[in-house]
C-alpha cells in the first residue's frame, strides 16, 4: 500500500501523528533518541514549528521535545 | 585542544561523605524539571534556586533534615533522563547513585508525564533496590484530569511509591517515612526485574558470578554485566576510579566476557544492537506500566499549553513577543527603580550624619573619619542605592518568566540562530542564567552535552550583562537617553537603548560562537534535543521571596563585600599624593591616551580594571575618581549623577562607549575562576578574558571613530 511508505520524521506535517519504523542515527545521537523513548513503533506527533521552521516540537510519550532537522530526518516513520 | 573537559567535573563527592558516619545518605534523583529542587528545599529548609526548565541543578547540592531522631544527608543530584549519561551533569548523577552508596535513593517523577519518567526509575532499579519513587506534581496532574493509581504502580515497581505536591507541602511526611524505612532497612523492596532476550540473559549469567566475586557484591552485578557487554568504556573507567578495580584486568571476567561476546557474535548482535534492545525493553516496560497505572480522563488536557505554544512560538509572533517581553521587563524595571532609589539614598544620608558624628565623638583622626565615611561608607551607599532597586524589580520579573516555563520556549525560538552559529540551542538557556550572574551561567553550561559547544557557551557567556553590569547600563541609558539632560523625561528611549544593547550582546554571542566554530573550536553542531516543559502556574509570593532573598540579597551582599574594600583602596589611591599628584590620577593619566581612542577617559578605563573583582563597582569607582577630594558625594538622584558625569566631560559618545565596554570586556574575577574550574584550562580562561575585551576595544574604537568623523562628539 502506498500510504504505508516510510518518510523522515522531519517531513511529517504539523498536527499529524506518525509511528517510528527505523532509526538511522548513530552513536550518541542514537542514544539520545532512545533515551527520549523513540523506539520501534513509538507514536510521535508533530506539534509546532519554531519561528524559523527548525527545530520542530514533537509530542513523544507525554513530553514535548524539540528536535533539529538533522536529528529528525534520520528517524523514519509511517504516517 | 583540551576538549576532554566532561570528565573533570565534580567527581569529588565521595570524600565529603566519609565524615557523616551516623547520618543516612539519601540521593535525590529524577528527570530534569520535575520539582526535585522544590522537594529538596521543602525537606531541608534550604533555598536552592528552582526554575521551570530542564537542567537547573548543575552541581550536587547538599542539605540535612531530621526524622525520627536520625539525620538524613540529602544530596540533590543533577536531573537526568538516563543512567547512560550523555553529558557531564548526567555523569555526576549516575556516579553518585552508583558509587556514592546512598542508603536510599528518591526518584522524583512528574505525574503529568509519568511514562517518560518511568524510564529513569526502571534504570535506577537495575542499579539499586533501595529506592523510593516520589510521584510529584500530583496537583498539576489532577488539574489536567490525569489519575495515577499509586498502589498499582507500587505493585508494578516493587518499591514504595509516594504521591506528592511538593509546592504545597503535600506528601512530604509520607516521603520521609518511606525513606526512613528504606534507609534503616525496615522496608524490604522487591524491585521489578527487567528481563532481556535469551541471548542477553545467557551472557549476563556468564558474567554475573565473576563480577560478584571481584566486587564482593557491592554493586549490582547484573547491571555491571550489561555495562561490560555494551562496552561502556566511560563507565568502566569511572568504576576503576571509585572502586579501584579494573574489571578488564581480571582474568576471570575477561574469560567470561570473551565467551559472552562469542555468543553475541554468533547471534549477529553488536554493542549497538544490544543497547537498542536494552533500551527498547526498558521503554516498553515503562509504557506497559504507564498503561496500567495512568488514566487520562481529559484527553485534551494539554490543549491550553499547545494553544499557548502556537502563539508564543509562532512564525509571526514568536520573536516579536519575545522582544516585547524583554522590553516590558526593562521598562517596568526602569520606571519602577527610580523612586525607591531616592528613598534608599535619603536613608543612607541620614545614617551618614550619625556615623560621622559618632566618629567625631570617638575623636577619630580626620583621615580615618574621611576614609571610613567618604571612602567606605559612601561606596556602599552608592552600590546599594543604585543597584538594589533595579535588581529587586528585575529579578522577580525574570523569575516569573522562568517559573511559567517560558525560557525553554526562548531557546526553541532562537535555536536556528544558534545552529547557524554552529553552537548549541541550550546556549540560550545558559545565556538566560548569565543575566543573573555570569559565573552561574558558566557553571550552567554543563547542561550542554557536547564539549565543543559547551566551551563556546562558556567563553561567550560574558556577552550577556549580568546584574552587576545591568544597573550600570540602566542608569547610564536613563541619564543620557531618557532626556534627563534636557529635562524632558521619557522612559521609552532608555528601554529601547537597553534592549538594543542586550540584543547586540546576543548578536555578539552568536558572532563569537560562529567565529570560534570556524577557528579554534572547529566543528559542526552536535545533536540537540530540548524539552519544552508544561507551563506551570507561578506562585507570586514564593517568587518574590525567593528572588529577593536568593538572588537580590545574595548578589548585593557580594557587591557590598567587594565594594567596601575597593572603596577604601580608591580613597587611598586618590588621597596619597607622592609628588603632589595622586596615585589615582597618575594611573588615569597613563591610560588616558588609550582611553581617548575608545571614547572614554583614563578614569573610566581604570575603573573597569579596578572593577575586576565585581562589575558592580565600576560606576562608583568612576564617580569617586571624579571627586576632586577623592571621595564621593552622597547619592541623591540620577539627575545629580548625570550632572556630575556631564561636568566631567561625558557626552552621548562616552555613554555609548561605557555601555559597550561594559557589555564587552573581561569577565569578573568570580566568573574567571568559574571558567578555570569548568574548563580546567588556563588557556581557555585566558581566551575568555582576551576575546570579549578585544571585541569591546574594537567596538568602542569603531564607534568613536564614526562619531568623531561626523563631528557628533
Amino acid at each position: 500500500m502506498q500510504s504505508k511508505s516510510l518518510l523522515p520524521l522531519s517531513e511529517v506535517p504539523i498536527g499529524t501523528t506518525a509511528r517510528v519504523k527505523k532509526i538511522h542515527s548513530r552513536g550518541t545521537t542514537r542514544r539520545r533518541m532512545l533515551d527520549l523513548g523513540i523506539i520501534l513503533n513509538t507514536e510521535i506527533e508533530a506539534l509546532q514549528k519554531s519561528p524559523s521552521g527548525d527545530p520542530v516540537a514533537y509530542y513523544i510519550r507525554g513530553a514535548v521535545i524539540a528536535l533539529r532537522k538533522e536529528e529528525s530526518s534520520k528517524i523514519l516513520v509511517e504516517v | 585542544m583540551g576538549l576532554s573537559l566532561t570528565r573533570r567535573i565534580n567527581n569529588n563527592f565521595m570524600s565529603a561523605d566519609s565524615d557523616v558516619t551516623n547520618k543516612f545518605v539519601v540521593a535525590l534523583a529524577g528527570n530534569p524539571n520535575v520539582g526535585k529542587s522544590t522537594i529538596f528545599n521543602a525537606l531541608t529548609g534550604l533555598k536552592q534556586h528552582t526554575g521551570n526548565w530542564p537542567g537547573k541543578t548543575v552541581a550536587t547540592a547538599r542539605g540535612v533534615y531530621f526524622y525520627e531522631n536520625r539525620a538524613f544527608n540529602l544530596v540533590d543530584v543533577p536531573g537526568t533522563y538516563s543512567m547512560m549519561p550523555n553529558s557531564a551533569e548526567e555523569e555526576v548523577a549516575r556516579n553518585f547513585i552508583c558509587f556514592g552508596s546512598p542508603d536510599a535513593t528518591i526518584i522524583v517523577s512528574d505525574a503529568t508525564c509519568l511514562e517518560r519518567n518511568l524510564n529513569l526509575v526502571l534504570q535506577v532499579l537495575e542499579i539499586t533496590p533501595d529506592v523510593v519513587v516520589c510521584v510529584n506534581l500530583m496537583d498539576e496532574a489532577c488539574r489536567k484530569g490525569i489519575e495515577i493509581d499509586l498502589k498499582e504502580l507500587e505493585k508494578c515497581l516493587g518499591v514504595p511509591v509516594i504521591g506528592s505536591s511538593a509546592r504545597e507541602g503535600k506528601g512530604l511526611d509520607e516521603l520521609k517515612t518511606a525513606v526512613y524505612g528504606i534507609a534503616s532497612g525496615s522496608i524490604k523492596t522487591r524491585p521489578i526485574n527487567i528481563k532481556y532476550n535469551e541471548i542477553a540473559e545467557d551472557c549476563i549469567n556468564l558474567l554475573k558470578p565473576p563480577i560478584e566475586r571481584v566486587l564482593n557484591g557491592s554493586l549490582s552485578s547484573r547491571w555491571i554485566s550489561l555495562k561490560l557487554l555494551e562496552e561502556d568504556e566511560n563507565f568502566l573507567e569511572d568504576l576503576k576510579t571509585y572502586t579501584g578495580k579494573d574489571l578488564k584486568d581480571e582474568p576471570e571476567i575477561c574469560a567470561a566476557l570473551e565467551k559472552a561476546k562469542n555468543i553475541l557474535e554468533e547471534n549477529l548482535m553488536d554493542e549497538d544492537n544490544l543497547r537498542d534492545m536494552i533500551v527498547s525493553n526498558i521503554v516498553s516496560v515503562a509504557a506497559e506500566i504507564a498503561n496500567k497505572t495512568v488514566t487520562v480522563k481529559n484527553s485534551k488536557y494539554n490543549e491550553p499549553d499547545r494553544k499557548t505554544d502556537r502563539i508564543v512560538c509562532s512564525r509571526v509572533f514568536g520573536i516579536p513577543i519575545m522582544l516585547g517581553l524583554l522590553a516590558l521587563v526593562f521598562w517596568i524595571t526602569i520606571v519602577g527603580a527610580n523612586y525607591p532609589s531616592e528613598i534608599i539614598a535619603s536613608l543612607f544620608s541620614l545614617l551618614e550624619v550619625k556615623i560621622s558624628a559618632f566618629l567625631i565623638f570617638l575623636s577619630a583622626p580626620p583621615w580615618l573619619h574621611d576614609m571610613i565615611v567618604f571612602g567606605l561608607y559612601r561606596t556602599i551607599a552608592w552600590v546599594v542605592s543604585v543597584m538594589l532597586p533595579p535588581m529587586a524589580i528585575f529579578f522577580p520579573l525574570f523569575t516569573l518568566l522562568e517559573d511559567l516555563g517560558y525560557l525553554p520556549r526562548v531557546a526553541f525560538n532562537l535555536d536556528n540562530f544558534f545552529k547557524k552559529a554552529c553552537s548549541h540551542g541550550k546556549q540560550a538557556l545558559t545565556m538566560c542564567m548569565g543575566f543573573g550572574c555570569n559565573a552561574a551561567g558558566v557553571t550552567g553550561c554543563r547542561i550542554i552535552d557536547s564539549p565543543r559547544e559547551r566551551l563556546i557557551a562558556i567563553i561567550t557567556n560574558n556577552f550577556v550583562p549580568c546584574n552587576g553590569r545591568f544597573p550600570t547600563l540602566i542608569a547610564i541609558s536613563v541619564i543620557f537617553f531618557g532626556g534627563m539632560a534636557t529635562g524632558d523625561k521619557s522612559s521609552v528611549m532608555p528601554v529601547i537603548v537597553v534592549t538594543g544593547f542586550i540584543l547586540s550582546g546576543v548578536f555578539m554571542t552568536l558572532f563569537t560562537s560562529k567565529l570560534l566554530s570556524k577557528t579554534l573550536l572547529k566543528g559542526m553542531p552536535s545533536s540537540f534535543t530540548l524539552e519544552l516543559p508544561p507551563y506551570r502556574k507561578p506562585q507570586p509570593g514564593k517568587i518574590l521571596v525567593r528572588s529577593l532573598f536568593d538572588r537580590t540579597l545574595f548578589v548585593l551582599g557580594r557587591a557590598v563585600t567587594v565594594a567596601a574594600p575597593a572603596g577604601l583602596i580608591i580613597w587611598i589611591m586618590a588621597n596619597v599624593e607622592p609628588g603632589g599628584i595622586s596615585i589615582l590620577k597618575r594611573c588615569a593619566d597613563l591610560l588616558e591616551p588609550f582611553a581617548y581612542h575608545l571614547g572614554m577617559d583614563g578614569y573610566i578605563l581604570l575603573a573597569f580594571f579596578l572593577g575586576l573583582p565585581a562589575n558592580e563597582i565600576v560606576l562608583p569607582i568612576v564617580l569617586m575618581s571624579y571627586m576632586s577630594a577623592g571621595s564621593m558625594m552622597e547619592y541623591e538622584s540620577l539627575t545629580q549623577l548625570g550632572a556630575l558625569l556631564t561636568s566631567n566631560g561625558w557626552n552621548s559618545l562616552t555613554a555609548i562607549c561605557v555601555m559597550l565596554f561594559s557589555l564587552m570586556h573581561f569577565p569578573c574575577g568570580t566568573t574567571l575562576w568559574s571558567i578555570k574550574k569548568e574548563t580546567g584550562s588556563l588557556r581557555w580562561t585566558a581566551l575568555s578574558f582576551v576575546l570579549p575585551t578585544a571585541m569591546g576595544i574594537m567596538a568602542c574604537f569603531t564607534v568613536t571613530c564614526i562619531f568623531r568623523l561626523f563631528g557628533w562628539a
